[in-house]
């Protein structure tokens, strides 16, 4: 059928078969060269006896430039941001810029062992001083810790820290409640916090329900795990109700910080009665999700859960006779909650969201958040007289749909995702959140052009159409990949999870 | 599709069917249509004790995990080990795949679940 | 602001388009109350070469160009260029997790090439696509253990990295466990005679490091008989990953959870780095993190997807094995590539190297007056632990004049081994430094004796 619109996405490539490296390994080629043992040899047997190795068994055995090949061939088989958008709610796929690769490749910050004396480390101690205290103003909040990998971890730092305060207060409680659009990884956290968690309802206008939190909120909760925006991208207008509610019983407002990318320079969870938090730097500050991580999740708080903090703490010393503080790490903290991982936290990442944020400058940074917020309302409103749009408040940086009208021919949100990338799109967020069954979740984020968002809508809308029209172009999507739908269900069923050499056929 | 009238339903979708003191346990073929493909049975051990109404186990399919109320109470006498490797057999019969056979406490709680009409119209209702 | 794609009259042309008077009418939802009027108080904008020139000076006030025998967890071993010439492609850098398996076979082939390498290398059946580190990786195991044997004693020997403890400590805490600590023995490694005594039905795991903190290989056979007599699961933690080219790999153990840093990560003030669990097949269903598997397509073609996610977070909710989401796939990536470019052979020769290194440094270093190796009669691997007369701390404020940073104190963990340190020589460490530093530890130790 005919493409109403703009379709110059390209719709396929070539590509090569490609084995795995075992299969293309044969003994004795060599990509490696060590240089001259220049200390005597030893042989592992003697040394080691019983502790010393054998072979090593299938590891592989290529050359350099099969190597190169190798690799380069997978990675042509990847969507990419760099080659187009990724409309995937909640997850901010936003530009990474190179000059963050660039500086975090710099000698003395990618060789900096974390041991080294301190003295000697004032350079990198300096980039996390200065990145904690943007992220503060950033957040509104008073005290932060760098230390959590990623969002769930930090989410686990930031209950942590909620018990750590209330059993100060001589009560631990035993409740999180969780609203039902809420991320897995939120109840998953709670759970392993020893919290029995509580679910609350969100309203037709996919806020969370006010008046039954009124009722569920008692002494025995110890937070609310709140993402604001909601995952329907609606802000809780409602906050200040929300944060008193809680703050009357003695509980603590805990905000998911995935949906920053709405709020930055705009308004300030601290401000609106947030008291602990954790932002993505992996989603809103820009460092690349590189295949699925590595992330950075730093958990923000007001100033009550400061004593509670992962050791080490980043403070400043004492003036020296210049008048200049030297940078230190302070393990004396008889209060914290503990470590909740080994040394400071993913400061690779540190490297580059600070020097995103140097790009960005105050102003920056609102016109990034406002641009975000635009680009989202502009394909609500070019796709809302298509597909149904289950909650009819204003949104921020993500809107969703649900495929309401689509099932009606048999045609699913999990259909139109995969046929979407025929047009060149990586999906949107399908399934997700629970609260709108057959959601499509769609974030373009701040980084895609008015032309890419166009090219985007003629595709959506051009589904829409053959979900009318033709629906066994959609049921059978992607048509367009080097690959066609995998079979799942036998992965699970039997799986292999390793290469053995016996049983491959290429 | 005829849900046998010999067996006993549960508004969880479990049937029982309790020819005497053990009775075998299964899920319906509403429940393994809305499930999908199923690639795992999580059930307890030989010897364990069921009580009705609590979760006993999990059926597992690619995106979707649903747990297993127990339809009576009494003791699990054998698990099918046949859908440790060939879960699918659930989906191509349901009525026919029996999860566990389970030593029966009290007769009087099967007559208490639903016969096959009852949860044929209760099926019909909740897919309306 | 030269990172959004917009012009001016877009911007307004798209307002209109969506019937939107300003942009701030987009936010009306934000109470006036809450409104930011100010500018956020981050660095003004600046320009490339400004944020260039940041980092630079913030590089320079960083150790460059000293010799470092620093190791304790995190290893300067060489990075082969191509590493990051691949990993820096836009289609590995800035892909996605691969939920959407046509498009991301790249990453998925990777991952499934990494988790190959990490059964070879660690002898285990199973490997996952990574965890955040080495220290949550022993954390996550320990926790595994428990749902397997349906447990709660959790034993941790004490030559397990402290900073790991700290962190089983933490997760420990809300989970109704509680780890207690096994001596080590005049050898330096666990005590077998304690261990024997400690283990009992109530306990879950027993969790090693093997090389542990003190450099030293543990008898893990030995550990291992202890442990599963009383149907309790071995977990052995690697640190230094290079280890396993040259010293046998723990075989026995139910779990190894990997630190995989020394495969090709730069050290960068501690991280990202790369963990990963790998475990016997039976455990596979308490397995956190995600497992790439492969499979075939409507064609019949191979091909490879993320399976088995009813274990996490995202179906399992608060049931989920872990909270985890995002992992270290990057990370991974690189050490698939460390690896590859090692291979077979290189693998062993590097470790060889290290061997050698550290076996001539450990020599040269307890030939000096007052100077002793701890632990000497025991399997060592690159790291050993050395007593000198003077205050490791002292030493190296004196080492540090002359631009070497030498080995970690023990004191602060292990204040009962006196004036000890933990040194450690990989291949980047010439013999030029070695004999630099026994002669200016030679030369402290003289002239504390002419000073005593």
């Amino acid at each position: 059928m005919a493409f109403e619109g703009n379709r110059r996405k390209v719709s396929s490539h070539l590509s090569q078969n490609e084995s795995l490296v075992f299969e293309k390994s044969s003994p004795g080629k060599k990509a490696y060269k060590m240089p001259p043992l220049d200390v005597p040899d030893v042989d592992p047997e003697t040394l080691l006896g019983e502790a010393a190795r054998g072979d090593l068994g299938l590891m592989p055995e290529l050359s350099e430039i099969e190597i190169i090949r190798h690799f380069t061939r997978l990675s042509t088989w990847n969507y990419a941001i760099d080659l187009g958008m990724y409309p995937l709610g909640s997850c901010t796929m936003k530009y990474n810029p190179r000059v963050n690769e660039f500086v975090s490749r710099l000698e003395g910050i990618a060789e900096a062992h974390p041991y080294q004396p301190e003295s000697l480390s004032q350079g990198a101690l300096a980039i996390i001083h200065l990145l904690k205290s943007c992220l503060l103003d950033i957040t509104g909040m008073d005290t932060i810790t760098l230390q959590p990998a990623a969002g769930a971890h930090g989410e686990f730092t930031g209950i942590l820290l909620t018990r750590a305060y209330h059993q100060s207060k001589g009560n631990p409680r035993r409740k999180v409640i969780i609203p039902d659009s809420a991320h897995g990884t939120n109840p998953a956290t709670a759970a392993i916090c020893g919290y029995q968690v509580e679910n609350l309802r969100s309203n037709s206008l996919g806020m969370v329900d006010v008046a039954q939190l009124e009722q569920i909120v008692t002494d025995d909760t110890a937070a609310l795990m709140l993402t604001n925006p909601s995952t329907i991208g609606v802000f809780e207008s409602e906050i200040h109700k929300i944060a008193d509610i809680l703050h009357a019983k003695g509980a603590l407002l805990y905000m998911d910080g995935a949906n920053m990318n709405a709020l930055v320079g705009k308004t300030r969870p601290g401000d609106f009665g947030v008291d602990v938090m954790h932002l993505n730097l992996h989603k809103t500050f820009s460092t690349p999700h590189g295949g699925g991580g590595p992330g950075s999740g730093p958990v923000a708080a007001k100033k009550i859960l400061e004593p509670f903090l992962p050791t080490p703490v980043v403070v400043e010393g004492p003036p020296d006779q210049d008048g200049r503080r030297m940078l230190r790490l302070d393990y004396d903290r008889p209060q914290s909650v503990g470590r909740v991982r080994m040394f400071y936290g993913n400061f690779g990442m540190f490297v580059r969201a600070l020097a995103y944020i140097m790009a960005n400058g105050p102003d920056g940074l609102r016109q990034t958040t406002e641009d975000a917020v635009l680009n989202a309302n502009y394909i609500r409103k070019n796709l809302e007289d298509v597909y149904e749009l289950p909650y009819r408040t204003p949104t921020l940086h993500e809107v969703v749909f649900s495929d309401r009208r689509q099932t009606q021919k048999g045609v699913k949100t999990g259909d139109i995702a995969k046929r979407l990338i025929d047009y060149g799109f990586h999906p949107y967020t399908t399934s997700f959140p629970l609260i709108v069954p057959g959601a499509l979740m769609i974030e373009p984020t701040e980084s895609e052009s008015k032309e890419e968002l166009d090219l985007f809508i003629d595709a959506m809308r051009q589904i829409a159409r053959e979900a009318e029209e033709n629906p066994e172009l959609v049921l059978n999507a992607p048509h367009a990949t080097r690959i066609s739908r995998l079979d799942e269900v036998m992965a699970a069923r039997k799986p292999v999870l390793r290469y053995t050499p016996a049983a491959e056929k290429v | 599709m005829a849900y046998p009238a010999t067996y006993r339903y549960t508004k969880e979708h479990e049937w029982i069917e309790a020819g005497g003191k053990i009775g075998k346990v299964g899920i319906t073929d509403y429940a393994q249509n809305t499930l999908g493909d199923i690639v795992f049975v999580d059930l307890p051990k030989v010897g364990s004790s069921l009580e009705k109404g609590k979760v006993f186990g999990s059926v597992e399919s690619v995106k979707a995990v649903s747990d297993l109320y127990s339809p009576i109470t009494g003791t699990v006498t054998e698990v099918n080990e046949e859908l440790a490797t060939a879960p699918e057999k659930i989906n191509t019969d349901a009525h026919g795949a029996w999860l566990l056979k389970v030593e029966i406490a009290d007769p009087k709680e099967v007559d208490g679940l639903l016969s096959a009409a009852d949860y044929e119209k209760f099926v019909k209702e909740e897919t309306h | 602001m030269r990172y959004l794609p917009k012009s001016p009259g877009e911007r307004i042309a798209m307002l209109q388009d969506i019937g939107a008077g300003s942009i701030d009418d987009l936010f009306s939802t934000i109470p006036q109350e809450y409104r930011l009027e100010r500018d956020l108080v981050v660095p003004r904008q600046m320009a490339e070469s400004e944020i260039v020139e940041y980092f630079r000076q913030a590089s320079a006030n960083c150790a460059i160009g000293y010799a470092s025998f620093l190791g304790a967890g995190a290893y300067r071993h060489y990075r082969p260029v191509i590493i990051d010439s691949l990993v820096q492609r836009g289609e590995f850098l800035t892909s996605y997790t691969p939920y959407q398996a046509e498009i991301t076979q790249g990453t998925l082939q990777a991952i499934f090439e990494f988790q190959t390498m990490i059964c070879e290398l660690t002898g285990m059946d199973i490997a996952n696509a990574s965890m955040y580190e080495g220290s949550t990786g022993a954390a996550e195991s320990v926790t595994m253990a428990v749902r397997i044997t349906d447990r709660t004693g959790v034993f941790v020997a004490r030559t397990v990295h402290p900073e790991y403890r700290e962190v089983m400590r933490t997760y420990a805490q809300h989970q109704g466990l509680e780890a207690q600590t096994l001596p080590f023995g005049d050898d330096g490694r666990l005590d077998l005679a304690v261990l024997e005594q400690s283990v009992t039905e109530e306990t879950a795991c027993v969790l090693v490091q093997s090389p542990n903190f003190f450099g030293v290989i543990e008898d893990i056979p030995a550990i291992a008989e202890i442990v599963h007599r009383k149907g309790a699961l071995l977990i052995v933690s690697i640190a230094e990953a290079v280890s396993l080219g040259v010293v046998r790999p723990p075989v026995e153990a139910d779990i190894v959870s990997l630190e995989a840093q020394s495969f090709g990560v730069a050290l960068s003030f501690g991280g990202p780095y790369c963990g990963v669990i790998a475990a016997k097949e039976k455990y596979l269903r308490q397995m956190p993190g995600r497992l790439v598997g492969e499979t075939v397509d409507t064609e019949g073609r191979r091909g490879f997807v993320l399976t088995l996610s009813t274990r996490e977070q995202h179906i399992r909710r608060e049931k989920a094995t872990s909270n985890i989401c995002t992992n270290q796939a990057l990370v991974a990536l690189m050490a698939t590539i460390f690896l590859t470019v090692y291979g077979k052979q290189g693998i062993r020769e590097l470790a060889t190297h290290n061997l050698a290194k550290a076996n001539y440094a450990a020599r040269q270093l307890s030939s000096i007056g007052g100077a002793r190796l701890l632990f000497d009669g025991s399997p060592r691997f690159n790291e050993f632990v050395l007593e000198t007369s003077e205050s490791p701390d002292q030493l190296n404020a004196q080492l540090l004049k002359q631009k070497v940073i030498g080995g970690r104190p023990r004191s602060r963990w292990y204040p009962e081994l006196g004036h000890a340190s933990l040194w450690c020589t990989t291949e980047l460490n010439t013999r030029e430094q070695i004999d630099h530093v026994v002669s200016l530890l030679q030369h402290e130790s003289e002239e504390a004796l002419t000073r005593a």
